[in-house]
């Protein structure tokens, strides 16, 4: 069993991954172990920046929906505010996989704003960033709808993501952003 | 003249050092909290205050190692207020965007700050 485990995870290029309850003290501590990892492995400085700079956003990302999303749960459907974390690193590039519960009712606008990042070359993601961190309303704790632009921007690919269907009111979103290692 | 503010970094949060008596003004380090509002709202308060009675010369160093999204609306907010007393002439404010050689994304934010503000700011890349 735990031999499959690890095979599993070496073959799909696994570094790290978590499945539970996210909390600041845990995306911390992730970041922080990450990090002497990349230190550790004598990674490239610029890449090692743009990696930690993705994990930071994706990480803090899953951290703040599901900060959101405790006061929507009430039933007994999706009563835990769990999610995967999870990064690896491939041949050609990091990559860093976030998965969390999300309404449905929310898919369409966070879908069209993913596809929104996805359409704009380098130029077009430098404009839309400076126009929203100019104009856009800051909620409390400061997030701005920046955070799926910034990622784009760092990655400097598209982004992955997925919406799978899990009960009548709710989705497994998840989100995939790359970092090539060159 | 207003007190000095000095928060030591931490992992998390940035240095602040800022120091109107010796006309050192500096934001250094990693900027990535959770809760970024939480942690400028000291700042921004503070710096309203030095706007009241600032020096004549204000040479502000913004030289950061990494920050998250939620702290780039902050430090814009931060910037806006230095330019605001800049431009009602009450001091002469002067921004350095310092950013690592190898560090384009950096480089790229200080870009971004400068297309949104009218106050002196320049960008200098640290060559190790």
């Amino acid at each position: 069993m735990t031999y499959s485990y690890y095979k599993n995870m070496q073959l799909n290029n696994i570094i790290f991954v978590y499945q539970g309850e996210v909390t600041a003290d845990l995306v911390s501590s992730i970041l922080h172990m990450m990090e002497n990892k990349l230190d550790g492995d004598g990674e490239d400085k610029k890449i090692k920046k743009k990696v930690f700079n993705v994990m930071v956003e994706c990480l803090q990302n899953v951290y703040h929906h599901l900060d959101t999303l405790e006061v929507n749960v009430s039933d007994s459907e999706i009563n835990d505010r769990t999610a995967l974390l999870m990064i690896g690193k491939e041949e050609k590039d990091y990559y860093v996989i976030t998965g969390n519960h999300i309404l449905n009712n929310r898919i369409a606008a966070l879908k069209s704003r993913l596809e929104r990042v996805n359409n704009c070359d380098k130029n077009e993601l430098k404009t839309l960033y400076q126009a929203i961190l100019n104009d856009g309303e800051m909620s409390e704790k400061g997030t701005a709808g920046l955070g799926m632009i910034d990622i784009a921007r760092k990655s400097g690919q598209k982004l992955g993501y997925d919406f799978h269907p899990v009960s009548e009111k709710y989705s497994f979103f998840s989100l995939e952003a790359k970092v090539a290692r060159v | 003249m207003i007190e000095a503010l000095k928060i030591e970094p931490t992992h998390k949060t940035p240095k602040v050092y800022f120091d109107p008596a010796n006309n050192h003004f500096e934001l250094s380090g990693r900027s990535i909290p959770e809760d970024s509002v939480g942690f400028y709202k000291k700042i921004l308060d503070w710096v309203e205050d030095y706007g009241k009675t600032p020096n004549t010369k204000t040479e502000f160093k913004f030289e950061l190692e990494y920050f998250n999204t939620s702290s780039s609306k902050n430090i814009l907010e931060l910037l806006k207020k230095l330019e605001k007393i800049h431009l009602q002439g009450q001091s002469a404010v002067q921004i350095t965007w310092y950013y690592d050689e190898d560090d384009e994304d950096m480089e790229e934010t200080g870009e971004d700050y400068k297309a949104l503000l009218q106050v002196p700011l320049e960008l200098i890349m640290k060559v190790y």
